[in-house]
């Protein structure tokens, strides 16, 4: 026919190849797995793999496969079923102890040549696999209440140091900011320039005064408060991440949510006490003398010979440290941490603000100490839960870590800066660590939920059966209706189908059920377009015009109609997208694409179709 | 194959009294009902404890509700869900003093779910359970105003759309329908009390978009009469119109009621709602695109001069030959 060119022919070959390349993955089922993965400096190797496969020997759970994936740098274990992953899990967690992360997974069962082109299955959400989900809210007044304490104490000791007369300075009800009262009104306006140019970001005003009692009033702008509590929400989410890989969750989903909330959640996980202790865990900070040569560490590591006024310990990276047993200043001593540029040699660095009892030791220390080293270390306290014989055995797990470990350049107090760091990135890591180990801001749980791995296979199974009923159906009564052009029709829409699961699957978009309630939707209206350009073909049929005439009529008069009416409900989709919370979203991003897709299939695939079955031929009448 | 006769030339504009009359009248009664009776509020709003329990053999959720109560639950909600071996269980926030205020304390809630599933274990050995979900109360309030963000969101850009392709007429006619449609819908769930939870919000929202895609179908064919026929007059342009897409709008309504109604028998609890709001949704949103949209499409005084291709209208253009 010659209304159908040829490159949308090819157009409509490519997009349906594209479309079923991409929606293939979403065939083969993920199977459960186990993934291991070294921590300080062990290696995955053959060795590994042996040990493994004699403790899931012991344990008599035998994998189906076990994998060493060197790029990324773990080993994974195939089970048969959910049940022999949790065993096995299990067994290899007391076995192999603290040295390897052991996670629960899902392996992909996706041959590698449709990897190779990026096409990978759809992520399923927590309701089709089953885990934990937490909401979690950063508590804003805390925030609030840390801020103002520390203004309090700053302006205190700053108009001590200046020399400023003053009666008091006391902290108002949360959110008043700090009232400073003073004796004359000349000392008033001096204080308040001296706050002005030390405290840019806070609002300075002149409160009652009376006799010799005049009052000046500091709060906190709020611009400033929004970016303190970001950076309390980043510090936290940071925190949270560290804690959830202690957990041994594999790509757990850690997110920001709206001004103040963090969603957690982590498939595969059913023990929300045991997840909620990790996560909830404390984090403490300490400044420490460093002691004794890298070389006399390294010997002492080796050969577990630890001088007595020392305790070793070791870095991230795994670098062995000596240092002194008794403690410089503490984390709660720590007021803010910032990462940023040296203004003098432009290298990466930290700088740090410690409050007055801080500073006040740490510049004892450093007065007596120039040159020597000075280590900082983190350390995590978390309660494991295991099951001995039946029973619940509390034990406390610390983790303790040196996070940083420099020499100290010359004598400081309250502020000082940690110098001559590798990177940026690591500048900030460090920043955010410092921070973390200090003020977390508290976060409540405000929501949880535990979906069983059971439930999840239910849901998925009962949604695939909804959408294969429903497009069944509809295939059949379109295909009754509307005869060779509900067959057409038919076609298209299964297409559609094909295609939305691989946009779908193209952008990682995590299916849940009500994705999958938007996935039915869209098939129950995708037809819509088809109905509407099968009926005015009818009609036109109906005025007396030819068949190929009336085709093509019906397309284009259609076309207007479907445009409108999809344009108006892909505004109501992106009205779904713009909700903030999860399932909602998910619904609107998946009617979104589908109403897309759908547009694509209903009007240009079909007009292909019909462009092939009755191009070039005579035709008395049309089945439609 | 067809259903009706494409000559049918019904006067549904004759109608319009009684219809828009009919919709008013459900309008009011459904504002009372929401007034009256409220929203059945799910857990994503008002907070609290869900416990869902299975069981091995078929349960009466009566019984469950006495075992609960037995042991000190007070007001449990007790909901059979997906057949009669599946029952979720909700406490209130303000119901769950008594076993230490389970809207704050998140330790607390999974500790009142596990004693729940102990209630019931007492009098059914069978049960186990299934999953357990606990939100607290301060979620609910952001989720209803971004609830009635997003809603608004939807009408005004709907509604800019239709202004802008069509005429302000339609977008008016458009914006009515749509607010008898949402209020009736949410008016059939404050009268059944269905639980209303965040996916019955989403569905609310998916009402309107379906519903506008109807009348965007009839709006269409108005449009095209009126700018086609020479002397016909408004009220016979909006019958025609009717008559000659209303094979199209049941059809279509016809087809997306068969996807939900295979969503609500097989998809399970969790899309059960989801299916029911659609289908009520889909029911209403037909219907007014008959009786409602046209007839107050002729109310507001729509013409053929409003409809001609803009550029005539534009006085620069005119001048020239």
């Amino acid at each position: 026919m010659s209304d159908f060119p040829r490159w949308k022919y090819a157009l409509v070959v490519i997009v349906l190849l594209f479309g079923i390349v991409y929606a293939l993955p979403n065939v083969f089922p993920p199977q459960p797995a186990v993934q291991i993965s070294g921590n300080r400096g062990t290696t995955i190797d053959a060795a590994l793999k042996g040990k493994v496969e004699g403790l899931l020997a012991t344990a008599k759970v035998p994998a189906s496969s076990i994998q060493i994936d060197d790029k990324a740098g773990r080993l994974l274990a195939r089970f048969g079923n959910a049940d022999a992953q949790s065993k096995a899990s299990d067994a290899l967690r007391v076995g192999l102890g603290d040295n390897y992360t052991v996670a629960l997974n899902q392996a992909s069962t996706v041959p590698a040549w449709l990897q190779s082109l990026g096409a990978n299955s759809m992520p399923l959400g927590l309701d089709l696999q089953g885990g934990v989900h937490f909401l979690m809210e950063v508590d804003q007044n805390a925030v609030i209440d840390t801020q103002e304490n520390r203004y309090t104490d700053d302006i205190r000791s700053m108009l001590r140091e200046k020399k400023v007369n003053y009666d008091s300075v006391n902290r108002n009800a949360r959110g008043q900011g700090v009232n400073v009262v003073l004796r004359t009104d000349a000392d008033r306006q001096q204080a308040a320039s001296l706050i002005g140019a030390d405290y840019p970001e806070l609002q300075i005003a002149d409160g009652p005064s009376s006799g010799n009692r005049f009052v000046l009033n500091a709060t906190i702008k709020p611009a400033k408060l929004r970016e303190v509590s970001q950076g309390m929400i980043t510090q936290n989410l940071t925190t949270l991440r560290q804690r959830v890989n202690a957990l041994g969750v594999s790509e757990p989903l850690i997110q920001q949510q709206g001004t103040s909330q963090i969603v957690v959640e982590l498939a595969g996980v059913q023990d929300t006490a045991e997840a909620k202790k990790i996560i909830g865990a404390v984090a403490s900070l300490q400044y420490r003398a460093g002691l004794y040569t890298p070389q006399q560490a390294l010997d002492a590591a080796r050969t577990k010979n630890v001088p007595p006024d020392a305790k070793l310990y070791f870095g991230r990276d795994g670098r062995p440290y000596l240092l002194s047993k008794s403690v410089i200043a503490t984390g709660d001593e720590l007021v803010d941490a910032q990462s940023g540029r040296d203004p003098q040699n432009g290298t990466p660095m930290v700088s740090v603000t410690l409050n007055s009892s801080g500073a006040r030791k740490m510049q004892e220390f450093t007065n007596n100490n120039v040159g020597k080293p000075m280590a900082v270390l983190y350390t995590t306290r978390t309660t494991e839960t295991k099951m001995v014989d039946g029973k619940e055995v509390k034990t406390p797990k610390i983790v303790e870590e040196v996070i940083n470990y420099a020499n100290i350049s010359s004598p400081f107090g309250k502020k000082f800066q940690t110098n001559g760091l590798p990177s940026d990135a690591e500048a900030s890591e460090l920043a955010l660590l410092l921070r973390g180990g200090s003020f977390a801001v508290p976060i409540d749980i405000v929501g949880e939920s535990v979906i069983g791995p059971s439930l999840g296979a239910d849901n998925i199974d009962k949604g695939f059966k909804a959408v294969m009923l429903g497009l069944g159906l509809v295939l059949v009564a379109a295909a009754i209706y509307y005869k060779l052009f509900g067959l057409v029709a038919d076609i298209a829409l299964f297409f559609n189908l094909v295609l939305l699961v691989a946009v779908m699957s193209m952008i990682h978009v995590t299916l849940t059920m009500p994705g999958i309630a938007g996935i039915v939707l869209t098939l129950g209206m995708a037809i819509d377009a088809n109905v509407l350009i099968c009926e005015r073909i009818r009609e036109e049929l109906r005025n007396g015009s030819s068949p190929l005439a009336s085709i093509r009529t019906g397309y284009d008069k259609a076309w207007a109609t479907i445009l409108d009416a999809n344009v108006t409900h892909l505004l109501a989709a992106l009205g779904l997208m713009t909700m903030g919370s999860g399932p909602i979203k998910g619904f609107g991003v998946t009617l979104f694409i589908g109403i897309l897709t759908s547009m694509f299939t209903s009007v240009t695939v079909t007009h292909a179709i019909t462009a092939l079955i009755h191009g070039g031929r005579k035709l008395k009448t049309l089945s439609v | 194959m067809e259903i009706f006769n494409h000559n049918a030339n019904f006067n549904f504009l004759g109608l319009r009294r009684f219809s828009i009359g009919l919709a008013a009248l459900l309008i009011v009664a459904s504002v009372a009902l929401i007034g009256a009776k409220g929203f059945n509020y799910g857990q994503d709003f008002l907070g609290g404890v869900s416990v869902s329990v299975a069981f091995q053999n078929p349960v009466d959720t009566n019984d469950v509700r006495d075992a609960l109560e037995k042991s000190g639950v007070e007001n449990p909600l007790v909901q059979a869900v997906g057949g009669s071996r599946e029952v979720a269980v909700r406490l209130l926030p303000k119901d769950d003093a008594k076993n230490g205020g389970a809207a704050t304390g998140d330790e607390a809630a999974s500790r009142v779910a596990k004693d729940v599933v102990k209630a019931i274990q007492a009098v059914r050995p069978d049960a186990s359970m299934k999953s357990y979900s606990f939100v607290g109360p301060q979620v609910g309030e952001e989720l209803r105003s971004d609830g009635i963000v997003a809603v608004i969101f939807v009408i005004v850009g709907i509604m800019g759309y239709l202004w802008i392709r069509f005429e302000k007429r339609f977008a008016i006619a458009a914006l009515l329908t749509e607010i008898h449609d949402v209020l009736v819908t949410l008016g059939i769930f404050a009268l059944t009390q269905r639980e209303f939870d965040l996916t019955v919000l989403a569905s609310v929202l998916a009402v309107v978009g379906y519903s506008i895609n109807d009348k965007v179908v009839v709006f269409d064919r108005v449009r095209e009469l009126f700018r086609s026929s020479r002397n016909a007059t408004p009220e016979e342009v909006l019958n025609r119109s009717i008559n000659s897409t209303l094979s199209r709008t049941i059809i279509t309504s016809l087809f997306t009621g068969i996807t939900m109604a295979a969503l609500y028998f097989i998809g399970g609890p969790v899309v059960h709602n989801f299916a029911i709001t659609m289908l009520i949704g889909i029911l209403v949103g037909t219907l007014s695109s008959i009786f409602v949209a046209s007839p107050i499409l002729l109310w507001l005084g729509v013409s053929k001069q409003d409809l001609m291709p803009r550029t005539k209208e534009d006085p620069e253009l005119a001048r020239r030959p």
